[in-house]
């Protein structure tokens, strides 16, 4: 009896395997799994009806999402056998991403003059959206010295971001500092935190290292909110600075202090510009947002010609040897524990700018904006970008800000695509948009 | 550095190593062993798989701490005692340099930077620590000059300048071999130590090693220690052999009579039978005579 029911299971197996030996079984096969999965999902929904709620069921939606993944798994089946290689060979290299690394000298300024022209071409909105790029090309460049170039695999970059943000948000309010004066500082408490974190794990690589940081990610975001009495816990800091233009504010009327506002200031030349256009030159709320976005950028450029600048130092190359083989870097006489410190410093002082930026451009700042999620997104960044590419970080930066903007039509499956986006990036190019490395030092010319 | 006078040992001698003993648990790797190297020698440490060899040459690069021992290593006037010494220190102020027995390069970075990191010291300190070379003063620029200039050269002598600027990682693997000693000699070492320089290495790239070795020898007045198992290698230039064995020192001396000592022949080949030696390695024995 047992045998011939086993043998019964085993046809009726059989069966199924042969289904789906033939494309339209196999689409078939996962037609019928996709509506198994689908059903609870997405056949019922809650509707609001006067005086409760009740059940609603949609299967047309779990039929539309069976026949989309029998015409897909149809697709992939004929596209099999047709010998295609691998995914990676279906879709040709990034045209883009290639380009780029062979015109880098070309696309580096190309894309300045771009940066430099968005306020005069887009509205408050995509300027925002620009600036916040800006804030994360800048934080993707600063953690591509830690991970890109010293291989430090850093997954608590945002307590360093945090640090920067607070210190200005805390600084400007106790001893009424302005941005300016407050940036330098901002960005050596951020380093100083660096080597803070940076003593204890000197001796750990890859995942143990990735593991501690995030713990240090953690420990300042939890510091920040429970120290109610000095960091003001979850309701944060409010009422922070924004930076003027040279010492003059940007506001409608001249304050208590006599000095004029920015609109006054620079009158004199801007008046007979904006006259050519048959403009009036006046108060405009949005003179700040462009000097905010011209902050960052200014920042921004200036951890990518610091960075760049660095590659070519001994220490940046110390830096590379060291994420190549340590025991090699001993053995030349490199002092290991400096040169990882060094690292972390520079990597969190780049941060620590980003982070008083951020609390400037916000005016208020909580823990909220220093979640882990950041810290993901930030290494994202650079993985997406090509680790110790520069380039690669801006175009990773655009994509991965940019796509939930986009996205934000799709309301709750944003994240969705974002995943997705990745998910079909890192297939494409695992080694990410823009990797190819170019060497310091040449002793024949460049080809 | 400590007091010159105490420990000078006496003149021509580079490296003086005493009763070394390196302990992993209840393993000896190194029991009790003494030798000396001198200046401008070629000092060989041969011994069979397992002998200890690698552990000695760990613990003069400061890879290991040694349970027991004095390593004193002596130069222009000069005495630092290694096993007091960090790892990277020993390298950077006694200026001992060494290879791998696996290559131990940088690969995805270019041949020429692989050569640049090794004198990262000396261009760290003409960077004024980074500030300096951010701003590009010009003592860096030409400390990078500097620099360069002796990549070049060394790269001209192991023969890969065509491949400078290709990753280390792709060259070919005698060439790979080359560049770790390329890369050592330009930290400007005091003394190279060499982990099983030849293996690997086919007959014609081996004789080219020995011209090599003489030359860091006899041009830069550099002292040379190196484990090898290529008997030809050994007792073509080595000045200086010692024999480890199950972590002791059974010989030392000059190749021929080391060649000659019946307690070596017997750590090679076992027991002193002259019909148990196979034919082959009799021959093998024979031939570097």
């Amino acid at each position: 009896m047992a045998t011939r029911a086993s043998d019964a299971i085993r046809a009726r197996a059989n069966g199924l395997a042969g289904l789906a030996a033939t494309p339209a079984g196999e689409a078939a096969i996962t037609a019928a799994a996709v509506g198994i999965l689908t059903l609870p999902l997405l056949g019922f929904d809650l509707v609001d009806i006067p005086g409760g709620v009740t059940l609603s069921f949609r299967p047309w939606l779990v039929l539309w999402a069976m026949a989309a993944t029998f015409a897909g798994r149809l697709g992939m089946v004929y596209w099999r056998r047709r010998g295609a290689a691998s995914f990676a060979a279906v879709f040709p290299t990034l045209p883009a991403a290639r380009a780029a690394t062979r015109l880098t000298p070309a696309v580096g300024p190309a894309l300045i003059v771009a940066a430099v022209a968005i306020p005069f071409i887009t509205d408050q909105y995509w300027l925002g959206n620009a600036s916040n790029v800006l804030i994360y090309v800048m934080l993707g460049w600063g953690l591509n010295i830690v991970v890109g170039l010293a291989g430090l695999l850093d997954l608590g970059y945002v307590a360093f971001y945090a640090v920067g943000a607070y210190s200005f948000a805390l600084v400007a309010q106790h001893f009424d500092l302005g941005f300016w004066e407050c940036l330098p500082l901002a960005g050596a408490l951020a380093a100083l935190f660096g080597i803070l974190l940076g003593f204890p794990v000197l001796r750990l690589r890859g995942d143990y290292l990735a593991i501690v940081t995030l713990g240090f990610g953690e420990i300042i975001r939890i510091v920040l909110l429970n120290w109610r009495d000095f960091t003001g816990g979850p309701n944060g800091v409010s009422g922070i600075p924004r930076p003027g233009f040279i010492g003059h504010p940007f506001q409608a009327e001249a304050g208590e202090d006599g000095v004029s506002p920015f609109h006054e200031f620079v009158a004199p030349i801007a008046e007979p510009i904006w006259a050519l256009f048959g403009a009036e030159w006046e108060f405009d709320p949005i003179h700040r947002r462009v000097w905010l976005y011209y902050i960052i950028l200014v920042l921004a450029l200036l951890t990518n010609w610091f960075t760049l600048r660095i590659r070519r130092l001994p220490i940046g190359r110390a830096w590379e040897a060291l994420r190549e083989d340590e025991i090699a870097c001993r053995s030349l006489g490199i002092n290991p524990t400096n040169t990882k410190l060094s690292a972390f410093a520079l990597g969190a002082m780049f941060a620590g700018f980003a982070g008083s930026f951020f609390a400037t451009r916000q005016g208020f700042i909580s823990p909220e904006s220093f979640t882990f999620i950041e810290s993901a997104v930030i290494l994202a960044i650079v993985v997406l970008g090509g680790m110790g590419s520069q380039i690669g970080v801006v175009v990773a930066a655009a994509f991965l800000i940019l796509i939930p903007e986009i996205g934000r039509d799709f309301a709750q499956f944003r994240m969705l695509f974002f995943g997705a986006a990745m998910v079909l990036v890192m297939i494409w190019r695992p080694q990410g948009l823009v990797s190819h490395r170019e060497p310091s030092i040449r002793l024949g010319k460049a080809p | 550095m400590i007091d010159a006078a105490f420990h000078a040992p006496e003149p021509g001698v580079i490296l003086e190593v005493e009763r070394l003993t390196m302990r992993f648990g209840g393993l000896v790797a190194v029991d009790d062993v003494g030798f000396r190297a001198r200046e401008r020698e070629i000092t060989a440490i041969i011994g069979p798989n397992g002998a200890g060899k690698t552990t000695v040459f760990n613990c003069l690069t400061g890879f290991y701490k040694p349970t027991i021992g004095r390593l004193a290593f002596s130069h222009s006037g000069q005495v630092f005692l290694l096993e007091r010494m960090e790892g990277f220190r020993i390298a950077q102020r006694a200026r001992v340099a060494r290879t791998f027995q696996n290559i131990r390069l940088f690969p995805k970075m270019t041949v020429l930077e692989n050569l640049m990191v090794a004198q990262h010291n000396v261009l760290m300190r003409a960077s004024g620590f980074t500030v300096l070379g951010l701003v590009g003063w010009p003592a860096f620029r030409a400390a990078e000059r500097a620099a360069l200039d002796r990549a070049r050269y060394w790269l001209d002598r192991v023969g890969i300048t065509d491949k400078a600027d290709g990753e280390a990682g792709a060259l070919p693997y005698g060439d790979q071999r080359r560049l770790e000693i390329a890369r050592a000699m330009c930290t400007d070492p005091a003394m190279l130590c060499l982990d099983e320089p030849a293996a690997g290495l086919n007959p014609r790239e081996s004789a080219g090693l020995n011209a090599l070795l003489r030359f860091i020898r006899d041009e830069h007045k550099v002292a040379v220690l190196l484990i090898e198992h290529d008997m030809s290698v050994v007792m073509e230039i080595s000045d200086h052999v010692v024999v480890l064995d199950y972590g002791r020192k059974i010989a030392d001396g000059a190749p021929e009579a080391v060649r000659a000592d019946p307690a070596v022949i017997r750590a090679y080949l076992g027991e002193e039978e002259d019909d148990a030696l196979p034919p082959e390695v009799a021959a093998d024995l024979g031939r570097t005579n």
